[in-house]
């Protein structure tokens, strides 16, 4: 349980980081919070001959409002962001999801970048990326390109991201209307390990309740965290009440290509996936609702 | 290939410390092995059990999921830094052996660094932010029971103004 050998190097920017990864290229990897990739050195499932560590550099750290987006720095800690109440009332979702990640040990660790790219496919803010359609700001020595989600993840732990790219920021959609509500949820064997399955909506509704607007996504039930579209789209115009919820997510499984392992078979999944989906959507209507009412009293 | 080394410069329980480590030296190896700071316990080495967390500018985090070359610059406080100056144990330290919040041992001092840290943000914590605080961390022996109750006595006790027995 001890890593193999590896050069080090500590990047003070975000230019230094990419010109060691220009050097290095697909033999050097970038050491954020390191509680994924630390635990897979250990087991000697990864043997960087190169290790960079981006802890250091500040302008990973920014988080921002950027008119209708709200831009996270890529080695911000999943502690702070969790406790930042001003992006928790613009972008409520990341919030929610970070309540299901690790222990506060891990947390304080963690880096909001690092659990992207890593990319597991139950982990939660890959999910809500996904689902709230956030783009990734990568950059490599001398040019810098953005990635949207849908694209960003395309296999279990792959990315976008090149040998030679860094994640600099995250992206986050803001929706500003008044009456936005979103809701996170998940089984796990116990909190904080990773879901079985997760779900997660948002949902934008009009003075009369009904929806104009509505996102949902599956993770842990498939190779990527999904983004259930058409779904989400067949509620518009309607009043979002149980019983259109419980007909919309009937048709689930055909996002999904879940696996069966000792926790769950592949038929659980799916059923699970439709649970929690019909369950989401309904606090995150309710939650709208509340929304409303609170900006009028 | 050669062993890579790099240059640090540790500050634990407010002692600072230069030195030259293998750059995959773990920092609970680092803790152990180097400075012989045997208190911090190592269990399973990858993140799960949390015997080994330490406190690191004063968030608690796993130390076997740091190498020792991440921590150049920072502070770290090891079990052995939360005693008194003069070496008795802390309010909170007595108040694991007053309610029996230990058995063999291992995990006490990832509990004691876990549930220190909540006592410093959160100084009456209900049952559940303990249990929650402590849900990163593995013990086998107690049930947890013992060490809720061991937390809650600790800090009855500092509340009143009645640190020792």
């Amino acid at each position: 349980m001890k890593a193999a050998i590896f050069e080090y190097a500590r990047a003070e920017s975000i230019a230094q980081a990419c010109s060691l990864l220009a050097e290095h290229g697909a033999d050097a990897k970038l050491l954020a919070g390191g509680q994924s990739l630390v635990p897979m050195m250990a087991m000697r499932l990864a043997r960087p001959a190169w290790l960079i560590n981006v802890n250091e550099i500040a302008e990973l750290k920014s988080s921002r409002r950027d008119g209708a987006v709200w831009v996270t720095g890529a080695g911000l800690r999943q502690v702070d962001v969790e406790r930042d109440g001003e992006l928790a009332r613009a972008v409520p979702l990341i919030r929610q999801g970070l309540y299901w990640v690790g222990h506060i040990q891990t947390k304080n660790r963690g880096t909001v970048g690092g659990s992207l790219v890593h990319a597991d496919p139950s982990a939660e803010l890959p999910l809500v990326a996904q689902a709230l359609g956030a783009s990734f700001v990568l950059r490599r020595n001398g040019s810098e390109r953005t990635v949207a989600a849908a694209d960003f993840f395309q296999a279990p732990m792959v990315t976008a991201t090149e040998p030679d790219e860094c994640l600099a920021e995250v992206r986050w959609p803001v929706w500003q209307g008044e009456r936005v509500g979103s809701a996170f949820d998940e089984l796990s064997i116990r909190h904080g390990d990773y879901a079985i399955v997760a779900a997660c909506a948002q949902v934008e509704v009009d003075s009369a309740g009904r929806c104009v607007r509505a996102v949902l996504g599956i993770g842990g039930a498939a190779s990527v965290p999904v983004s259930a579209e058409a779904i989400a789209r067949s509620l518009h115009g309607t009043q979002l009440d149980d019983t259109t919820i419980e007909a919309a997510v009937e048709s689930i499984g055909q996002y999904l290509d879940p696996g069966s392992d000792v926790h769950a078979t592949a038929e659980y999944r799916v059923h699970l996936a439709r649970v929690l989906a019909a369950r989401v959507l309904r606090r995150a209507r309710d939650h709208a609702a509340g929304m409303a009412r609170g900006t009028r009293a | 290939m050669n062993e890579p080394k790099s240059s640090v410069c540790i500050t634990v329980n407010g002692v600072e410390h230069r030195c030259e480590v293998p750059t995959r030296l773990s920092l609970v190896d680092f803790l152990r092995e180097t400075l012989r700071l045997t208190g911090t316990h190592v269990g399973c080495e990858h993140g799960i059990c949390g015997a080994c967390s330490v406190i690191l500018d004063g968030d608690p985090v796993r130390s076997c999921l740091m190498f020792a070359v991440q921590a150049d610059g920072h502070s770290i406080t090891t079990v052995e830094g939360l005693a008194n100056a003069d070496g008795s144990m802390s309010v909170l330290q007595d108040s694991f052996c007053e309610t029996h919040g230990l058995q063999c041992g291992y995990c006490t001092p990832g509990m004691l660094v876990a549930t220190h840290s909540l006592l410093k943000t959160n100084p009456n914590p209900s049952a559940g932010e303990i249990r929650d605080a402590i849900s990163g961390n593995l013990c086998r022996c107690t049930g947890y029971q013992q060490i809720v109750d061991a937390v809650q006595l600790a800090a009855r006790r500092v509340a009143a103004g009645n640190g020792n027995r």
